[in-house]
C-alpha cells in the first residue's frame, strides 16, 4: 500500500541524530523491551506471520505512524493483531481485563523462561522450493513494474517504473503480497541494481547505485 | 479495525503508552498467553547477550584469513555455518566488501530489517525516518552526517533490505594494523562500520601506542 512507511526518497524529516554506539541503550524505556518481547512471543504461536505484522504497522494512520516512536508502532500493531486474530476482544483490550482464558491449545504452548535460554529467538528460513522456472538471470535488464496495490507489498515506490540489472538470483522466497493473506508460497527473488541517475534523474548522486531485492512478480523485461 | 482509530494516542501524554503496555501485558498473562518471567528473560538476553559481537568476530576473522574472506563473499551460507549464533540462517545473509573502489551502505526504507543474529537489535537512528528516507537518495549526504566522507571516485552502493535477505558490510582493515592479532582487531570493529555509515578507524591513543 502507498503510505508513509514507504520512506525511500522522501524529504523533510531533518537530520540524523545518532547516539554514540558505545552508550546507546538497547531499550530507551522500560516498556520498550516488554513490547518487543511480547511481539516475539506472541508471534511464535503462528497465528500471524511477519508480513501480517508489518502490514498491521503500515495500516496505522500516517500521522500516528510518523509521530509514534518505533516501539509505539509495534505496540499498536500488536493490539491490531490480537484483536483481528480473535485472541482478545476489543472490550478486553480497552479494559485490560480478561473475560476468559485463551484456548487450551495455545496456553499449553506459552513460552517459558527456560525456552529462551541464552540464544536469540531463532529466525526462520523464508526460502521455499518451487517448480517455477526463473524468468530472469544475472545480467538481465529488468524494469520494476508500475503497480499500486492497496494491500501489503515490498516493492518500494521509488523503484516503480525504473529499469535496472539483475545482480543475483537468490532462489525462491515467501512472496509478501500473498503471505500477508496467509498464503505461504515461494516466488523467485532477485537483487536488482539501479543506477542513481535512473532513479533520481539529474538529482541522483554520481557514481552511486541502489540494490533492491525484488520478487519476480514485481519485474518485467526491459529493452 | 485499527486500534489507533480508537486511541488517538498522539494527542495523549506519553504515560498513556506505559499504561497500555502494563494493561496488555497483564491481559495476556491473565489469558495464559504470556509469562512475565519470560518477558524478563527475553529483555535480559537482548540487553546483555546479543549484540554486534558476532559481526565483529566475522570481520576480524575475514581480515586475517583470506580463504575465510573469499568463502564469506562467495558462499556465506557455508562460511557462516561455524558460528553457532547464525547456524542455518547464513543462507539469508550476504557480505558486502568495502574496497578502494566500492563503499557499501545498508538501509531498510520500508521498515527496520537488520541482521539481528549478527548485530543484535538496530540503533534508533537506523529505524528513524531521516535515515530511511535519505539513504537511498542522498547516501553521501547521509554519510557526511556520520562524519564519513567517501571520495567521488569511490562508487557507493546502497542496499535496501526489502526481502528476508540480510546484509553485513565488511569494512576495510585500517592501515597500521598489519601486525595486530585477531583478538585485538575484534575490539577495533564498530557496529556502525558493519552497517556502512562509518569506516573502521584507529583511535588517537592506539595510533600513539603503535
Amino acid at each position: 500500500m502507498n503510505s508513509v512507511h514507504d520512506l525511500g526518497g522522501s524529504e523533510g524529516f531533518g537530520s540524523i541524530h545518532p547516539e554514540p554506539e558505545d552508550i546507546e541503550p538497547i531499550f530507551h524505556n522500560w516498556w520498550e523491551g516488554r513490547v518487543y518481547a511480547l511481539v516475539r512471543m506472541l508471534g511464535l504461536f503462528g497465528l500471524w506471520n511477519i508480513d501480517m505484522s508489518r502490514h498491521a504497522r503500515e495500516r496505522l494512520h500516517p500521522v500516528d505512524y510518523l509521530r509514534n516512536s518505533y516501539y509505539e508502532n509495534w505496540l499498536a500493531g500488536l493490539e491490531t493483531q490480537l484483536f483481528e486474530s480473535g485472541l482478545v476482544t476489543m472490550e478486553e483490550l480497552l479494559e485490560g481485563i480478561a473475560k476468559g482464558p485463551a484456548p487450551k491449545e495455545l496456553r499449553e504452548r506459552v513460552l517459558l523462561p527456560s525456552d529462551v535460554k541464552n540464544t536469540p529467538l531463532v529466525r526462520m528460513s523464508y526460502f521455499r522450493d518451487t517448480d517455477a522456472i526463473p524468468k530472469f538471470k544475472v545480467g538481465d535488464a529488468v524494469r520494476a513494474i508500475n503497480q499500486h496495490p492497496t494491500s501489503h507489498t515490498r516493492e518500494p515506490r521509488y523503484v516503480r517504473g525504473h529499469s535496472g540489472v539483475v545482480h543475483e538470483h537468490y532462489g525462491a522466497q515467501v512472496f509478501p503480497d500473498l503471505s500477508v493473506k496467509g498464503v505461504d508460497e515461494g516466488h523467485h527473488l532477485y537483487s536488482v541494481r539501479f543506477e542513481a541517475s535512473e532513479l533520481w534523474g539529474a538529482d541522483g548522486a554520481s557514481n552511486t547505485a541502489v540494490y533492491v531485492d525484488l520478487w519476480e512478480d514485481y519485474l518485467e523485461k526491459s529493452i | 479495525m485499527n486500534m489507533s482509530e480508537h486511541h488517538h494516542e498522539h494527542t495523549e501524554p506519553p504515560s498513556s503508552t506505559e499504561l497500555r503496555v502494563k494493561s496488555i501485558e497483564s491481559l495476556l498473562v491473565e489469558k495464559g498467553l504470556a509469562k512475565s518471567e519470560t518477558i524478563d528473560m527475553i529483555i535480559d538476553t537482548y540487553e546483555t547477550k546479543i549484540g554486534p559481537s558476532v559481526g565483529k568476530a566475522i570481520v576480524a576473522k575475514a581480515w586475517v584469513d583470506p580463504q575465510f574472506k573469499a568463502d564469506l563473499i562467495n558462499d556465506p551460507h557455508s562460511a557462516l555455518s561455524g558460528f553457532a549464533e547464525i547456524g542455518a540462517q547464513g543462507e539469508q545473509i550476504r557480505i558486502l566488501e568495502n574496497t578502494d573502489q566500492v563503499h557499501n551502505l545498508v538501509v531498510c526504507t520500508l521498515c527496520s530489517c537488520y541482521p539481528w543474529p549478527i548485530l543484535g537489535l538496530p540503533p534508533v537512528w537506523y529505524k528513524s525516518a531521516p535515515y530511511r528516507s535519505r539513504a537511498v537518495a542522498d547516501p553521501r549526504g547521509v554519510l557526511a552526517q556520520f562524519g564519513t566522507n567517501i571520495p567521488e571516485n569511490v562508487e557507493i552502493r546502497v542496499w535496501d533490505s526489502t526481502s528476508e535477505m540480510r546484509f553485513l558490510v565488511l569494512p576495510q582493515r585500517p592501515e597500521g594494523t598489519e601486525d595486530w592479532p585477531e583478538e585485538k582487531l575484534i575490539s577495533l570493529v564498530s557496529r556502525n562500520s558493519m552497517i556502512g555509515v562509518e569506516k573502521v578507524k584507529l583511535q588517537t591513543e592506539e595510533l600513539i601506542h603503535e
